[in-house]
């Protein structure tokens, strides 16, 4: 593994070369949406100049090519994340969509009992959750009368695993667990949740909105039955993003949005549908975006993913030892650089992330503020609200640097 | 320095030292805002006596802006004219949606002048309002019916 030469990376990434606010643009909002070096930016240009027409419907040169490029593009990314077929790779908007694809194939009529779901079946998630992997189990829930539960969370930021053999018991037909936090940072022992799920008879869904873009993640050692992921995290472009599911549960999954690309034939009587993924991807589906996650995982790839874990790493440890040294300022989330990725929430007393936020925009520092779609982890720790830093593979200790430097410029304003 | 516009003295001194706040009986109606976006918060009561404004009392979390607005909102309402108060907010509300266009009436205005430059910064301007629609919202679930000219 040879590593990662940083100013050779921000070469590839022309937005980071401008000015915010009169000062040189920091983006520490990775966790939120990553920025896109030139070489996804070009694809995505290139397939509009030179390649553009519809997908699979097509018997002209130009659909032939979208065409390749579009089933380039997944076979590109079921590679990337250690798929055993690029028929596993269902291309979403993203994970939000992924999830809810998911959540909607479970009712009370389903054929396949481990998709049949009414009172007395439970689903399990944790109080870590982003709320795009809460709300489409609570509202699975009201649709079909199944309970949802959770695990909570310990003081330092883990999943409290203490109540997992009577959490996940045989009622449980899904546990839907985030691998790497949005918020704390936290990566998740779905090694464990895996196990436990499967020995109870239940699916499992991980959320990899944030372990896909920033670790080496192999799906098929995870052993989990579906991986959600979007694209616009990991260098890609924005309104694309796919589900991985093994391929047999996939197969038993009944469709969800209906239309074209999805049936086998149509009569007015009824319709018959598609094999996965085509039976989930109903109407003309975000083309160039998928051709554009495809150069994005060709650049992960290149750059190499356990560089970027490792790069990561060290300026985490970097970032949580600067963080330490401020007064004021409270870590949310694990302090110890262990089983933790490089998003860093925390609080500065007495002053609102929203103020935190706005000072340190004026230093071209860009960090989010705010719930960070988790509010029930801010509610476990007693906040509003976080300010939160989150790194990828661009980010430099100078950036980290300047963002202690907008920290205490905060702290002054507020004495 | 722009950042200073928006973070002017009188902001961060109605943040620090709250002019008001906290919830108090008795009271005419009371009115619950919050920003979904931020989670910003306010809890604000009136009680009215004829044509006055007796109290305003309110309890909240949230940015300096919103907090400090709160404030700013309590020692500028409190003892005018229900209908004086509302050519206040009609003001304030103009001066918000102003984009930094529009010239602040200072007689009219006093302390709340200060939010001007949160103007320039339309993320922000939702969170100055939000006591100010709690306000509105509160003078009329007491029943007040403003008279159209």
């Amino acid at each position: 593994m040879s590593a990662l030469d940083v100013e050779s990376v921000r070469k590839d990434f022309p937005i980071l070369d401008r000015q915010v606010n009169g000062k040189p643009l920091v983006y520490l909002d990775s966790g939120n949406t990553s920025q896109k070096p030139r070489q996804v930016i070009d694809a995505v240009r290139e397939h509009y100049e030179l390649h553009n027409a519809n997908v699979a419907r097509s018997v002209h040169t130009l659909g032939t090519e979208s065409t390749e490029a579009f089933e380039g593009a997944r076979e590109k990314i079921a590679a990337f994340v250690g798929a055993p077929s690029a028929a596993e790779i269902v291309f979403t908007k993203n994970s939000t969509e992924a999830i809810n694809l998911v959540a909607h194939s479970f009712a009370g009529t389903a054929d396949d009992p481990r998709f049949r779901l009414g009172p007395g079946d439970e689903i399990v998630i944790t109080e870590m959750e982003h709320h795009s992997n809460i709300v489409p189990w609570q509202l699975l829930a009201q649709r079909t009368g199944a309970t949802l539960r959770w695990l909570g969370i310990t003081d330092e930021g883990r999943l409290d695993l203490s109540r997992i053999d009577e959490l996940i018991n045989e009622r449980t037909k899904l546990v839907s667990v985030v691998h790497y936090s949005n918020i704390l940072g936290t990566i998740n022992p779905v090694d464990v949740i895996v196990a436990k799920a499967h020995a109870a008879g239940a699916l499992v869904l991980l959320d990899g909105s944030q372990s896909v873009p920033h670790l080496p993640v192999d799906v098929a050692a995870l052993g989990a039955d579906f991986v959600a992921f979007t694209g616009h995290k990991m260098v890609g472009p924005t309104g694309i993003g796919a589900l991985w599911g093994r391929f047999e549960v996939l197969d038993a999954m009944p469709p969800f949005l209906g239309g074209g690309s999805m049936i086998e034939t149509v009569a007015m009587t009824g319709s018959t549908f598609m094999p996965p993924p085509a039976r989930f991807e109903a109407g003309t589906p975000p083309i160039a975006e998928a051709v554009g996650l495809g150069a994005a995982v060709d650049y992960l790839t290149a750059v190499g993913m356990p560089a970027i874990a490792a790069y990561e790493k060290s300026i985490t440890a970097y970032a949580l030892d600067a963080l330490a040294s401020v007064p004021d300022v409270r870590i949310i989330g694990p302090k110890d650089n262990v089983d933790r990725g490089a998003t860093i929430s925390f609080t500065v007393d007495g002053v609102h992330p929203h103020d935190v936020g706005q000072i340190l925009d004026d230093e071209g520092v860009q960090v989010r503020v705010g719930h960070h779609c988790a509010r029930p982890t801010c509610v476990r720790f007693g906040v509003p609200a976080t300010t939160r830093a989150s790194f990828y593979l661009y980010t430099t200790t100078e950036e980290i640097d300047a963002l202690i430097r907008g920290v205490e410029r905060v702290r002054k304003v507020f004495a | 320095m722009q950042l200073d516009d928006l973070y002017q003295e009188i902001i961060l001194d109605h943040y620090k030292r709250p002019k008001g706040r906290g919830l108090r009986e008795p009271f005419d109606a009371e009115a619950h805002h919050v920003n979904p976006t931020c989670g910003d918060e306010v809890t604000l009561r009136v009680l009215l006596k004829g044509d006055k404004v007796e109290d305003i009392s309110y309890q909240g979390m949230g940015c300096s802006i919103s907090q400090a607005s709160a404030s700013v909102l309590y020692e500028l309402l409190m003892g005018a004219t229900i209908e004086d108060t509302l050519r206040r907010h009609e003001a304030f509300a103009a001066l918000m949606g102003g984009r930094g266009q529009v010239e602040p009436d200072e007689a009219l205005l006093e302390d709340a002048v200060a939010f001007a430059g949160v103007a320039k910064y339309p993320a922000r301007v939702k969170c100055a309002l939000l006591p100010w629609m709690a306000y509105k919202d509160a003078v009329s679930r007491a029943g007040f019916v403003e008279e159209k000219a």
